[in-house]
């Protein structure tokens, strides 16, 4: 939590205990996994905590959370201060029934339950958690060869970002010598006892059409110009920023450790290319996977290799350490991105919708990760992950995501292609 | 109309704090109706009397260079806001009197502002070890202004601008205490107007009348000269 507010105080105590809430549940489900493969708890016991679990988790994420963004994104509009807690509860019920007509166009609907039970709940909540991890890791798959790599750098020198500062700092001055102009206007205007008043209200428009003093229509004039300089300061500083950024990764890639990323690109992006490969086999051929990886290395390294050994010893042995270690880096490559994300668009009004938004999103995202899981374990460590979660049908979401997986890699490889074609131009141009 | 000399003074602190509320309040005598985030920089100019209601009475054009942007932020960025740095004359730090980090980075702020023409060491000066020294040679006015003066309980009042007291006073500065949102804080002829008129006319003085002492100790103080740019 200190990490994440460095630079700006949350003041609300309530936000802090549920976002710490939200992500404590969220990791004792991953121990209850971890449990389970290693068999430390009575059975049943885990059955009841696995239960007792996802209740929690499901009440923070369906009624909690929601009702606390709608609460404090209210309390931001200064206008309806008085009746919080009356627009707060409408927010609310349109957040469910959007929620609830999620669950329309999905395959996930069965007759047999009632509507508040565990499996209609995390149906829902599994949709939009398996969307926004398909989108995270298709975005992710595609941006990581791209940052790591250098072969994407493009050359900049000392002399182009002189001259990019220069053109900033005479943008500047212009800015300067038409706001003084406005500045004396206004004095001598002051002085001669005009007032200059913005035109208020429906009538004062229409006067203002008619009848309106030289000097203030100098002004708006002035004041226009001035707008589009604005505009344009603000972009050579942006772009002045970007060849700043670009000459620090070029001269850290001349480094050891930018090298050793550099070959780590490499190996990322030929992983991320099978991935996408993978991916699309799985949609065309309509062919979802029946046994785990570590089953089935085990059996090509009996049959293909010869090797033998105590299947049932190793198994449980590699499917532990694989697991541990799936779930160690999507927790910490959530982390690291939600931090991120929180450090650019925060600000000092809003921290608290974004942190409850944050735990939101961490609290779907590790729900619908153990739905996901279940595919890399073996047979027998399923059995209670499909027990507890009841009839859901599995298949359909890996589909699912498979196909988000899909879109949004491409959609990321253009928006990329693009953004690169772009750049070079822009500094062409003198 | 560009014939009355100038003067560039910059206003630095935390995002959020109200430095372009206070830039808008301060030229335009209004309060500013939709703050919105800074990017880069943005420049607005006061018109100034110096020594107001005496025969040496002259106009001058105070420019306020409002930079945007976090402490922590990339070097990249720090770099190029760099640029902004350059002869300055004067300096005011705005703080949130709600938020006590934005009090402590003011230091950060300063030092990074200053320290321009120093090879960057990466060492930072916290609170614990600040030292005192590094300001008292310094020769370019400061003020302090603290921001949301209204949104501090009363009781809470006194402890707050007791802290803001010290900080100040590490600055070998002067501090006003306001609320952007309403003009009576700088009224003509408040405590607060006539603070700030007298660092105004301190920072005229510094840059004008005292040059020739100081054109050789600090490089910073070179006169600001600038292209011939007539619109």
């Amino acid at each position: 939590m200190r990490q994440l507010f460095k630079d700006y105080e949350v003041r609300q105590y309530v936000v802090q205990v549920i976002f710490s809430v939200t992500f404590a549940f969220s990791c004792t489900m991953f121990e209850l996994i971890i449990f389970e493969i290693l068999k430390v708890l009575n059975s049943s016991s885990r059955y009841f905590h696995w239960k007792m679990n996802l209740c929690v988790i499901l009440l923070i994420l369906v009624f909690m959370v929601p009702f606390y963004i709608g609460y404090f994104i209210v309390s931001n509009i200064r206008l309806l201060h008085r009746q919080r807690l009356l627009f707060s509860c409408l927010l609310w019920l349109t957040f469910m029934y959007f929620f609830w007509k999620l669950g329309d166009p999905f395959p996930i609907l069965s007759p047999k339950h009632g509507i508040l039970s565990i499996e209609q709940l995390i149906s829902r909540v599994g949709v939009i958690g398996v969307t926004l991890m398909a989108l995270l890791s298709g975005f992710g798959a595609v941006n990581c060869p791209y940052t790591y790599m250098s072969y994407f750098l493009r050359n900049v020198t000392d002399a182009d970002i002189l001259a990019l500062e220069r053109r900033l700092l005479q943008t500047m001055d212009m800015i300067i010598s038409k706001k003084k102009r406005m500045a004396m206007t206004r004095r001598t205007m002051f002085q001669k006892g005009e007032v200059h008043n913005k035109p208020s209200g429906f009538w004062g428009m229409i006067k203002s059409v008619t009848t309106s003093a030289p000097g203030s229509e100098n002004l708006t004039l002035i004041q226009q110009e001035v707008d589009a300089l604005e505009e344009l300061s603000r972009q050579l500083f942006l772009e002045t920023a970007d060849l700043y950024a670009t000459k620090e990764r070029i001269e850290y890639s001349k480094t050891f450790k930018g090298k050793y990323f550099n070959f780590l690109g490499y190996f990322f992006s030929i992983y991320c290319v099978w991935k996408i490969f993978m991916a699309t086999i799985n949609i065309v051929f309509d062919r979802v996977g029946k046994t785990d990886p570590v089953t089935r290395g085990i059996e090509i390294t009996v049959n293909y290799l010869g090797i033998q050994f105590d299947v049932k010893f190793w198994s449980q042995h590699i499917s532990f350490i694989l697991v541990g270690i799936i779930i160690v880096t999507s927790i910490r490559g959530l982390l690291i991105t939600l931090t991120k994300f929180f450090y650019a668009i925060s600000s000092s009004k809003s921290s608290n919708v974004i942190v409850l938004l944050l735990a939101q999103i961490m609290g779907m995202y590790f729900v619908s990760s153990v739905l996901l899981i279940r595919m890399s374990m073996p047979l027998e460590y399923r059995t209670i992950i499909t027990e507890v979660l009841g009839e859901l049908q599995f298949n359909f979401y890996h589909r699912w995501f498979d196909v988000i997986f899909l879109v949004s890699a491409l959609s990321s490889i253009l928006f990329l292609y693009l953004a690169h074609k772009q750049a070079p131009e822009k500094h062409m141009a003198p | 109309m560009a014939s009355l000399d100038r003067v560039k003074v910059l206003v630095l602190g935390d995002s959020g704090v109200g430095k372009s509320s206070l830039v808008h309040l301060l030229c335009q005598n209004q309060v500013l109706g939709n703050p919105s985030w800074t990017v880069g920089c943005s420049v607005d100019v006061r018109v100034h009397d110096y020594k107001e209601g005496t025969p040496e009475e002259k106009t001058y054009y105070i420019e306020l260079w409002d930079v945007g942007g976090s402490v922590g932020s990339a070097s990249s960025v720090k770099s190029t806001r760099a640029v902004f740095y350059n002869s300055v004359n004067g300096i005011i730090l705005v703080h949130d009197l709600t938020n006590k980090k934005s009090s402590q980075n003011l230091y950060r702020w300063s030092l990074e502002a200053l320290n321009r023409d120093l090879v960057p060491t990466g060492v930072l000066v916290t609170n614990g070890d600040y030292d005192r020294e590094q300001f008292a040679d310094n020769q370019i006015p400061l003020l302090v202004i603290g921001t949301k003066l209204d949104q501090i309980h009363e009781g809470k009042r006194h402890e707050v601008l007791t802290r803001t007291a010290f900080l100040a006073e590490d600055f070998n500065a002067e501090e006003i205490n306001l609320d952007c949102t309403n003009p009576r804080y700088l009224a003509a002829g408040s405590s607060n107007a006539v603070k700030l008129s007298r660092f105004f006319d301190k920072v005229i003085e510094k840059r004008y009348f005292l040059r020739e002492d100081l054109v050789s100790k600090n490089c910073n103080l070179l006169p600001y000269s600038a292209p011939p740019f007539y619109p």
